[in-house]
Formats: structure tokens, C-alpha cells, sequence
């Protein structure tokens, strides 16, 4: 948890307006490296269109993102990417019927010259592949099985491993265990706090106060769209944090 | 126990790629079997299999068109109507007198056109549903194609612009008698699906066809850009369209009306006996091209041993039917955990 004072993310004053719908008023959020944030709010009290606007899905109506101290406008998914914040979606946004390598690098996949034309190149997306979950360790058969084959679990670490592969400065992370069997949770979080050793900023959006209270630094509440409250994790308790989430302090 | 399981099922996992992509090859060989036995002087001689693949060939560049589509989880109507407007273009445009190098062309680019009409009108006019932008265009294709005809056939074209679809390569410097020819038509398919399946499974955006026809979300939080590879799917879907008119026009030395008409279900028929998903994501160019074969030689034995088109059309249909029911049967398989 180096520097706190310079935020390696930070939002300032996101407004976003649905037609007459507000869905975030005012909203303002830091994350530095090696530090997990907690988000927590109701249904509806803007996390996931604040996490869309943040990865450059949404355009906000007002309001500017700073990325390492410079401001920052995202056209689309691809410009975060490029500054190094990835999305992991609560959907995973994984195509199950495309294998473990692919996914991982969809979108950006290798490719070498043969002549003119350019083809992928399977070898060096296995290679990658099986050296990126090596790292995490992430264990599957094979880089060549389908998505659809694996478990909650495997898929979540896929997708974390999706977000990771491509140097990643800030990672923001979808209700992570939201879809997972009990015993692949643990393995998620661990997987979240070997992130953060590696100086990524982790945003965690999670309903679980387990979650919440086992990877993140500081956690903050949004409620009608926009700032409730926010702490040190190490300053605050289990039931003020579920009050946040009902509006009360 | 459980080891057991991890086994058996580690060779399933391991069978089940290339029953995904090999079974249904199987099937054709059976079926090739059978119709030797059935007709063992006629069914494999030279000159019926060159029939059947001549028979094929515009049918063939048609389902490699739709199964683009249907990977993306969408689907192309218009390919019949696209077809035959691309004919009559080709037709008026060699009556005119142009050379037949600029003839040859003219139906690739009006092919092209119209499927680059179907996808700006499904992404940019965000239709709701590919079915309704291309039923749309079912009609205005076909009603264009009239309209620049006048209705009438047009009749008569040089060699050179038949070349493709009637085109003979003489096989008797192999020691083969002049009638053992070797279709033109034969050749274009192969050098076709060979092009297209490379674009599908090696090049960027043949993976990304399949991406968004597996998850169209996933798609585009990989900063794909979904729209222009829909527009590019179902311009490329016109353009193969547009080498069918080319064929037809080959062996048929016409423009016609009734070129094409339902020829849009037969494509996608041939998809989904290929093992194409209707959900998008799933199959192989291999399956289209025996999804293809199939149709054909069924068509072509039928005929020789004199059963009645109505029949056809009964088995044909069946044929879809348990075709989709035995991958509904292999997915239930899959799906266990």
C-alpha cells in the first residue's frame, strides 16, 4: 500500500442521467495501488452504472476520471483497457463456447504475419495462457477447454485472469462470488488478495460483507445513486456497513 | 468413485471435439454408403457424382453465406433474393455488351451491396431481430430484381461468363476418357470453403464471429466492435450470394424470375443438418459442406431410384428434425454437471 496520497484512480462528481432517470449524482471515488475497495450499496443505488462508467462502457453525463494523476476520457472499453483497468463483469462476459486461451485474450489476440496476412497464433495464446494462470495459480485440465465445461468457479478465476493479463494497473471486480458454490469462494479472494500483493488496485462490488471484510482496505456505500459513507475497513464494523447499505448511520 | 468419474469423463472431454466436428461426416459416408448399395451401377459413376456437386455448387456458396450469419446468432433471409437480383444485374449488364470481365464482377458487387444493406439495416436502424430486417429484404431484393428485368428471363451469355458455373477441366492428360471431366464448379467450392474456413478459424475476425455468437456482451467488453463485424458477416454473406448468381448464371445461360426462390431454407437447412447452432457460436465450415452433400446426394438418389419430390421434401425435412434432436441429445449429454 504505497503512496495513499496519490490516488491511482480517482472519479470526481460522476453524474449519470438516464433520460429523467438520475442514477448517479455527485459520485466520487479513489482507489492507489495495492489497496481493495469495497462498494457496497442496494439494488439500484448505482454500483454497477458507476463501474460502467468507470471501465468507459457508460459515458458519464458530468464529472471526470483521473487516471495516475491525469485526466481521462473514455470513448469505450477499449480506452480503459488501454490505461490498464479492466472490468470483470458480473455476467463474467466470457463466450462459453470459445476456450480458456481465446478468452483470455479475446479481443486482443496474438496473431504473426504469414506474408500479407495475419493469422492467431494458437501456440503463443497456450503458451501465455498456461504462464498467466501458472502465475495466478489457476488450475485447469487444459487451455483448450471450452469455458462452458467449467465450474462457477474456474469461470470467475478465468475471467479474473482475463482482467490480469495485460497489465493491469486497476482491476474492478463485479460481485465476484456472487455465483460461486461456497467452497470456490475462498479460492476467489485468495486469488483477490495475491492481486493486490502484486500492486494492482482492486475495486470490489459485493453485497457479501465477508467478501468485503476479508480482501478490502477501505470500503464505501452508495445509496440513490450517490456517496452514503466511507471508511477504513479497520474503523468500522460489520452492521454499520450493512446500515450504510439501508441508508441509516 | 470419484476417480472413475474424473476418467470416464476425461475421455469424454476428449472424444467430444471431434464427435462435435467429425460426426456428422460420419453421417454423410453412410449415407454414401447406402445409396451405392441402392443404386451400385449409377450412384458413384463419374459423370452422377460431378452432377451432384454441380448440382450443389450455387446451394453451397448460399449456406457458407447463412452460416456466417447463424454463427452470430443471427440469420439471413434474403440470400435466395440477393441471388437472383445479383443474376439479373449480371444479365442486363452482359446484354448490354460489357466485357465479360466487368460482367463476371457485377454480380459480386451487387451481392456484396445488398448484404451490406441487410447489416447497416440491422445494426444501424437497430432492427430487433436479423429475421425481420432480412424478410424485409426478401422482398425488396426480389422485387428489385423484377423491376430491372422487367420479369422476363434474359438469355444468352459468352463463355467466359459461364466459365465458373459450367466450365469442364479436361482430366485426359491423367489418362482419363473426355467425358471423366472435372467440373470448374467443383474446384470454386473447394478454393471457397478453404478461404472461409481459414478467415473463421485463423484470422481475428472469424474468432470473433464466433465470440459474439457465444456471448455478444463478452463480445463487446473485449472492445470488439459488434457492429462492424455484423456488417462485415452479412456483406461477406452477400457477397458469397453474389458467386452463386455467378454459377447460375453459368449453368443455367439465364437470368430467370424464379432463380433462387426458397433457396434461403434450403441454406439453412443445410446449417443446421451441418450441426450449426441456431443459438449462434456452434459449427464447423466442414459440417455446412456436408450439411450441403447431404441435401444433394439425398436430392440425387432420390431421383435415381424415381421417388417423387414430395417425398423429398418429407425426408428432407425429417432429416433436420433428427439432425437437431441427436444434437439436443449430445448438449443434454454435456450439460450433466
Amino acid at each position: 500500500m504505497s503512496t495513499f496520497n496519490n490516488p491511482l484512480l480517482e472519479a470526481k462528481g460522476i453524474t449519470k442521467y438516464f433520460g429523467t432517470i438520475t442514477a448517479l449524482e455527485n459520485v466520487d471515488l479513489k482507489v492507489h495501488a495495492g489497496e481493495c475497495l469495497g462498494v457496497v450499496g442496494d439494488n439500484g443505488a448505482g454500483k454497477s452504472t458507476l463501474m460502467k462508467v468507470l471501465s468507459g462502457l457508460y459515458k458519464p453525463s458530468s464529472g471526470s476520471l483521473y487516471f495516475q494523476g491525469k485526466e481521462e476520457i473514455l470513448e469505450s472499453p477499449k480506452d480503459s483497457q488501454n490505461l490498464g483497468l479492466e472490468m470483470v463483469y458480473q455476467d463474467l462476459a466470457l463466450a462459453g463456447n470459445l476456450p480458456i486461451g481465446e478468452n483470455i485474450f479475446l479481443g486482443r489476440e496474438p496473431t504473426k504475419n504469414v506474408g500479407f496476412l495475419k493469422f492467431l497464433d494458437f501456440n503463443k495464446i497456450k503458451e501465455l495462457t498456461n504462464a498467466h494462470l501458472g502465475k495466478l495459480k489457476i488450475n485447469v485440465k487444459s487451455a483448450d477447454q471450452k469455458v462452458e465445461e467449467l465450474s462457477g468457479g474456474q469461470r470467475q478465476a478465468v475471467a479474473i485472469a482475463r482482467s490480469t493479463a495485460f497489465n493491469a494497473k486497476v482491476v474492478i471486480m463485479d460481485e465476484p462470488t456472487a455465483a460461486l458454490a461456497i467452497k470456490e469462494v475462498g479460492k476467489v479472494l485468495d486469488l483477490i488478495n495475491s492481486l493486490k500483493k502484486t500492486g494492482v488496485g482492486v475495486i470490489v462490488i459485493s453485497h457479501r460483507m465477508d467478501d468485503i471484510f476479508s480482501v478490502c482496505d477501505r470500503v464505501m456505500a452508495l445509496f440513490q445513486g450517490t456517496n452514503f459513507a466511507e471508511s477504513e475497513l479497520s474503523n468500522t464494523s460489520r452492521d454499520e456497513v450493512i446500515g450504510w447499505i439501508m441508508g441509516k448511520k | 468413485m470419484e476417480e472413475k468419474d474424473n476418467k470416464k469423463e476425461s475421455l469424454y472431454l476428449k472424444l467430444m471435439p471431434y464427435i462435435e466436428k467429425y460426426g456428422i461426416l460420419l453421417l454423410l459416408v453412410l449415407m454414401i454408403l447406402v445409396m451405392h448399395i441402392l443404386q451400385p451401377d449409377v450412384f458413384l459413376s463419374w459423370r452422377n457424382v460431378t452432377n451432384v456437386f454441380k448440382q450443389i455448387s450455387w446451394q453451397s456458396m448460399l449456406a457458407l453465406g447463412v452460416f456466417m450469419v447463424i454463427v452470430t446468432a443471427g440469420i439471413d433471409l434474403s440470400v435466395g433474393s440477393i441471388m437472383m437480383l445479383s443474376l439479373m444485374v449480371l444479365a442486363i449488364v452482359a446484354k448490354a455488351g460489357a466485357p465479360w470481365f466487368i460482367v463476371v464482377i457485377t454480380p459480386l458487387i451487387a451481392g456484396f451491396l445488398c448484404g451490406l444493406f441487410n447489416g447497416a439495416g440491422i445494426t444501424l436502424l437497430r432492427m430487433p431481430h436479423p429475421f425481420i430486417m432480412t424478410l424485409g429484404t426478401l422482398y425488396i431484393f426480389r422485387g428489385t430484381g423484377n423491376l430491372i428485368s422487367g420479369g422476363t428471363p434474359i438469355s444468352g451469355f459468352t463463355d467466359e461468363v459461364r466459365y465458373l458455373g459450367h466450365g469442364r477441366i479436361d482430366l485426359t492428360w491423367l489418362g482419363l476418357e473426355k467425358s471423366q471431366y472435372l467440373p470448374v464448379s467443383l474446384v470454386l467450392i473447394a478454393v471457397v470453403y478453404i478461404i472461409f474456413w481459414f478467415f473463421l478459424n485463423h484470422s481475428r475476425t472469424g474468432k470473433w464471429i464466433y465470440a459474439i455468437g457465444g456471448n455478444p456482451s463478452a463480445a463487446r467488453a473485449s472492445g470488439i466492435n459488434v457492429n462492424k463485424i455484423l456488417i462485415i458477416v452479412y456483406s461477406l454473406c452477400g457477397f458469397l450470394s453474389g458467386i452463386g448468381a455467378l454459377i447460375l448464371a453459368g449453368r443455367t445461360d439465364s437470368g430467370y424470375p424464379n432463380a433462387g426462390l426458397q433457396s434461403e431454407l434450403d441454406a439453412i437447412a443445410a446449417c443446421i443438418i451441418g450441426g450449426a447452432s441456431f443459438f449462434g457460436g456452434r459449427g464447423t465450415v466442414l459440417g455446412v459442406f456436408a450439411g450441403v452433400m447431404i441435401m444433394g446426394i439425398l436430392r440425387n438418389g432420390l431421383n435415381l431410384m424415381d421417388v417423387s419430390s414430395f417425398w423429398q421434401q418429407v425426408l428432407i425435412g425429417s432429416i433436420i428434425v433428427i439432425a437437431v434432436y441427436i444434437d439436443v441429445l449430445r448438449r443434454d449429454l454435456g450439460t450433466r454437471k
